[in-house]
């Protein structure tokens, strides 16, 4: 197949100098056939993973120099241990099971674990009360475990018992620990991305699942384009995603071809890092709002999401996981240095979940503000995601710090801002128990 | 036909298509497509390579092009066809 110099120039200007690179590959497995009320045995059966995870790590690593192109992590997700818990409820089980997993990826080099997870829509089961009783002992004495509770679901209900529940645990974790937490709602079955990767319900025994990553592609083209209508803009971002996409399906491909696993779905999502060049809200910035957070911010942001969408989904067989603009504000140095400078506060992050399925990602939160607190602005990210149906998460990172002061946690972490919160007492309203009842949205359904 | 795409960049000099083609052509690897140009004596090579018929995997090739490159003070990238297929066609 023959290629102009300008083609071949553009992909490798992508690849080398925008930081196109695949943010993750995903191995999603079903682990339900170890579970067992006898502990010993469920851990004697896990341990069977074992081969298959180091195979996997090593297939991804064969790919990534096969084809050139950067696959900077190799995820897994499991089932949710939810469903580990109900034969046998109990907190110092769940610590082990957490630990135990953490200890699977480290052996085998693999990033991250996902799926100490539960759902509680609407109600806390057996699984899922211990698992929330040993979140914070679980996360703290980890290092590449990550859970997800999804709290509330547009057919379900938003569980403010489950909330409360979670908040509790969160205050108890370092920073590092609640980096790899976040409660949902409407949780996707298939997310390559962490927290919310873990093996669904009603999915394959197995599957690869692609996250992709390229911000300064779509800034890049967008720059370089200088389109003056809207519908043109819409154009440049459309083709870019789709670019950026087919790379994930390519490699999702041949992983799967290699790794003789059923090839899952492409999460369209433009996942930023904290390197330069390779943020968001650079491209939001790009498209004319001169720092993000000023108005029209909301405008870009949804213009950005469905011109994506449009673009990523011909390029992939299956549109999964969240499938948004994410807008991690630690993982993401332009968005961090907005909300140093002031320009971006909580209920604008809140705005911008109302377009984009990101909620509020990596912000550091006073600790000593409190649960009540805490739990009002995580009831106020879900409510977005009962009422309109949408994927949403909360993932905030409680620090002794004061507003605008920052924390390093390293990595593709980042820095992250402590962001400051209303000073208005809530915990009257969040002081009921019970859940939320299912929205008039949920009647459209039958 | 499983082909690979050799880019080489740097500061143009005497003996640097012949320093990348002479290590193509002892790994067995065909040059299928060649472009190249030299501006403001910035010298830029494209070559599409056919990997059928060599005796070396592309990660291979990658780590010994770029020991060359190295030798000759020139960037040499490489990347898989199927990148290109996937990014620029439909």
């Amino acid at each position: 197949m023959k290629y102009s110099a300008e083609e071949i120039a553009e992909v490798i200007n992508m690849l080398t100098h925008e930081d196109l690179d695949i943010r993750s590959v995903t191995l999603s497995i079903n682990t339900l056939f170890a579970v067992s009320d006898v502990p010993e045995r469920t851990l004697e059966k896990l341990s069977l993973l074992r081969p298959v995870l180091s195979r996997f790590s090593e297939v991804v690593n064969s790919v990534q120099d096969k084809l050139g192109v950067n696959i900077v992590t190799r995820r897994v997700a499991v089932s949710p241990v939810q469903y580990f818990l109900e034969p046998y409820p109990d907190v110092k089980y769940a610590v082990k099971l957490g630990g135990f997993l953490d200890s699977l990826a480290t052996d085998t080099g693999i990033d991250y674990i996902g799926g100490f997870s539960a759902y509680a829509d609407r109600g806390i089961g057996r699984g899922t009360q211990v698992m929330l009783e040993g979140l914070a002992e679980t996360m703290n004495s980890t290092s590449r475990l990550s859970g997800m509770l999804n709290a509330a679901s547009t057919q379900e209900g938003l569980n403010v018992d489950a909330v409360k529940l979670f908040t509790a645990q969160l205050l108890k974790m370092s920073p590092h620990a609640s980096s790899r937490v976040a409660i949902m709602a409407n949780s996707p079955q298939d997310s390559p991305f962490v927290p919310s990767a873990h093996h669904g319900r009603g999915m394959p025994n197995s599957s690869i699942n692609i996250a992709v990553s390229g911000p300064g592609v779509v800034a890049g083209a967008i720059r370089r384009a200088r389109p003056t209508t809207f519908q043109e803009l819409y154009e440049v971002i459309k083709k870019a995603s789709f670019k950026v996409t087919r790379l994930g399906e390519l490699v999702g491909r041949v992983v799967s071809e290699e790794l003789g696993v059923p090839m899952g779905s492409v999460d369209l999502s433009l996942a930023p890092s904290p390197k330069v060049g390779d943020s968001v809200a650079e491209i939001i910035e790009a498209m004319g709002i001169s720092r993000v957070g000023g108005h029209g911010s909301l405008t870009a942001l949804a213009i950005l999401m469905d011109a994506v969408k449009k673009g990523g989904s011909m390029a992939t067989n299956l549109v999964g996981g969240l499938s948004s603009a994410f807008i991690p504000v630690s993982e993401d140095s332009i968005m961090a240095m907005r909300m140093r400078e002031g320009y971006l506060e909580l209920n604008d992050l809140l705005a911008m979940s109302a377009v984009c399925n990101s909620g509020i990602d990596m912000v550091g939160v006073p600790r000593d503000e409190g649960p009540e607190k805490i739990a009002a602005l995580i009831l106020d990210v879900l409510s977005l995601g009962l009422m309109l149906n949408k994927i949403v998460g909360v993932r905030v990172i409680p620090v002794e710090g004061k507003p605008g002061e920052e924390m390093d946690l390293g990595g593709l972490l980042g820095k992250v801002v402590v962001a400051k919160m209303k000073d208005v007492d809530s915990s009257q309203f969040t002081s009921r128990n019970g859940f939320i009842p299912t929205p008039v949205k949920r009647l459209e359904l039958g | 036909m499983e082909t690979a795409v050799v880019v080489v960049i740097g500061a143009d000099k005497p003996g640097i298509v012949a320093g990348i083609s002479s290590k193509l052509a002892e790994k067995n690897v065909n040059i299928v497509d060649i472009s190249q140009t030299v501006l403001r004596g910035i010298f830029s090579m494209i070559m599409i390579v056919d990997l059928d018929t060599g005796h070396v995997s592309v990660g291979q090739l990658r780590e010994e092009l770029q020991r060359r490159g190295k030798e000759l003070g020139v960037e040499v990238l490489v990347f898989h066809g199927e990148v290109f297929k996937f990014m620029e066609r439909i």
